[in-house]
């Protein structure tokens, strides 16, 4: 009788293969990230800086434009790129504080629901329930308002909307972890329910929950611009996408760029978020790492 | 009976629905002394994976004892404070379940999934733990330890991963293992190997073994006792080489009869009579009805 058992043949290569998605995310992420910390230095304007006598000049490129003002100004004489450059601060800083948060809250009353049930579960998932009956984005609208303008309400509104979220996918996911073999192992090992939470089942719902927390940051980047758009965000001589949008918005028959330029940002963005979602989960799931 | 590692005495477990109650074990008892491989067969739903559940504290929800002990050298499993019970499994009880395929976490690497055995249960640091694990894996026969440490549960064999689960319960020198079926997701060839395998390293550590399984032949095989179970209770018990030589009780020689053997032809199989079945769960009923307090 043969009794060595074989390991594989091939071994399996190690370190981290990257999706080209994850690639084309993390440098669009990334890019985002250097232009928002780098503001000032590449910013060729003060992003508030009027030149009245030069209003709604069309990019430079384009017939009329200035070469001093490369996507040319607003109907203030503002230098649209610098306003561009400046808004990705806000955008970067509510979407990566906003989605932490709102995953932190979201994952824990999503595990702790999920994996002991019982009365924890009861109250998690009706409180669920309630909350997803509001539209969403009426919700932030009213919590925004309700708390008046500024960076910190804006995440606030943002974090309060979207725990659900998370605990909703979270839980579910513990559910489905928690009846497989491998955790009822854990715990004939002896293992105490709540170890058997962090050493077990948590390092599972990682790559998910990765995941989900990028492709809330782009629906924070979102969610900002929508309450920028309506006024609701930081104040209006700080420029934001949704704002820059929401004054384009006006002129969109003179100067269409005013509109279009902001919106391809904040597309860009999520885009961003999402690929190096999708491109993390197939990496850091070891089974769909081949 | 005093010495024995495993003594459960009248073990009644039922499932609590609301009001209905279903009696899930009905009276069972059975002893396994230090050293000693009891088998225990049953066919399906005859409350095999329960008495190991039950031992385990692992009963499916709604389910409890409801009377009856289960010593573990003397000291009752049943009554147990969580905490005790939890500091006694996977060091002193040890499990080696039926499917090595989902037994093992997908996202940790082997090696620490057996060192962290061994440093929540033997007590080891985390580099000793480290080592041991190596040492453990070569143990079970897996070539190349080192390498095998650093490698997800998805890409070893089935065979490889049971001797991992395998490597994992003896880690810490357990007085009783109990395995659950332990060869029946492996391919017949594998299956052998396994069997080998928790001989060598019962007969080394002078473990106790309580061989759960469907297959007679296995017991024959590797069994000094078997406990036959039917409908939640225990209808034969005794040496192993004796009740499958010759069953007194008609459901255990009905099941011999109806395990294929190489030396009988094939129609000489049969199924379990009707008439035996209809009596044997007649029988449970009676029980039940004259112990119905022994299932609240």
């Amino acid at each position: 009788m043969a009794d060595l058992a074989g390991a594989p043949a091939a071994p399996a290569k190690r370190g981290l293969k990257l999706d080209p998605r994850a690639v084309a995310g993390g440098v669009i992420i990334a890019v985002l990230l250097l232009t928002a910390l780098l503001a000032p230095l590449l910013a060729p304007h003060n992003p508030l800086d009027q030149d009245l006598l030069a209003t709604q000049l069309p990019p430079s490129f384009r017939p009329g434009g200035d070469p001093a003002y490369f996507f040319g100004t607003d109907s203030l004489g503002r230098d649209i790129l610098s306003r561009l450059v400046y808004g990705a601060r806000i955008a970067v800083i509510v979407a990566l504080v906003a989605a932490s948060l709102a995953c932190l809250i979201g994952s824990v009353l999503g595990l702790l629901a999920g994996f002991y049930r019982g009365v924890i579960d009861q109250i998690v998932s009706r409180l669920i329930d309630v909350w997803m009956s509001f539209p969403p984005v009426l919700l932030s609208i009213v919590l925004a308002a309700a708390v008046g303008a500024g960076l910190g309400s804006v995440i606030l509104a943002i974090v309060v909307v979207d725990w659900t979220r998370f605990a909703r996918v979270v839980r579910s996911e513990v559910l489905l972890q928690r009846q497989l073999d491998y955790v009822a192992a854990a715990r004939i090992v002896g293992l105490r329910p709540f170890q058997v939470l962090l050493r077990e089942v948590v390092p599972n719902i990682l790559p998910m929950l990765a995941t989900l927390l990028t492709v809330e940051m782009g629906i924070a980047v979102i969610v900002e611009a929508i309450l920028s758009f309506v006024g609701l965000s930081v104040s209006t001589d700080t420029p934001t996408w949704g704002g820059m949008i929401a004054e384009g918005r006006t002129l969109i028959n003179q100067t269409p760029w005013l509109l279009a330029l902001p919106i391809g940002c904040v597309i860009i963005t999520v885009l961003g978020f999402n690929l190096l979602g999708d491109g993390l989960r197939a990496t850091l799931d070891p089974v769909q790492r081949r | 009976m005093s010495g024995a590692v495993l003594d459960i005495a009248d073990l009644h477990v039922a499932l609590h629905r609301g009001r209905t109650i279903v009696p899930l074990l009905r009276g069972v008892g059975l002893a396994i002394q230090p050293g000693e491989v009891r088998g225990l067969v049953g066919e399906s739903g005859a409350g095999k994976s329960m008495i190991a559940r039950a031992i385990f504290g692992l009963l499916p929800g709604g389910a409890r004892i409801t009377r009856g002990r289960a010593l573990f050298e003397g000291r009752d499993l049943a009554a147990m404070a969580e905490p005790e019970r939890r500091a006694l499994l996977g060091a002193r009880i040890a499990l080696i379940p039926q499917d090595p395929m989902t037994s093992l976490n997908p996202v940790m690497r082997i090696g620490e999934q057996v060192a962290t055995v061994l440093r929540l249960k033997g007590g080891l640091d985390r580099r000793a733990a480290r080592e041991r694990a190596v040492e453990l894996l070569a143990e079970v026969a897996i070539r190349e330890p080192k390498r095998v440490v650093q490698l997800y549960p998805h890409e070893l064999s089935g065979g490889m991963r049971q001797r991992i689960l395998i490597a994992m319960a003896f880690s810490c020198a357990p007085r009783l293992v109990i395995a659950d079926e332990p060869t029946t997701a492996l391919d017949v060839t594998v299956q052998r190997q396994i069997l080998r395998l928790i001989h060598d390293l019962q007969h080394r550590q002078g473990a106790a073994v309580l061989f759960v399984t469907h297959n007679l032949g296995l017991v024959a095989k590797l069994c000094q006792s078997v406990t036959v179970l039917y409908a939640g209770r225990v209808v034969e018990d005794g040496a192993a080489a004796a009740v499958l030589a010759g069953p007194r009780h008609a459901y255990t020689a009905a099941l011999l009869s109806a395990t294929p053997r190489l030396d009988r032809p094939a129609d000489a199989l049969s199924p379990l009579p009707r008439t035996l079945i209809e009596t044997l769960l007649a029988e449970a009923r009676a029980y039940d009805a004259a112990n119905a307090g022994a299932y609240r």
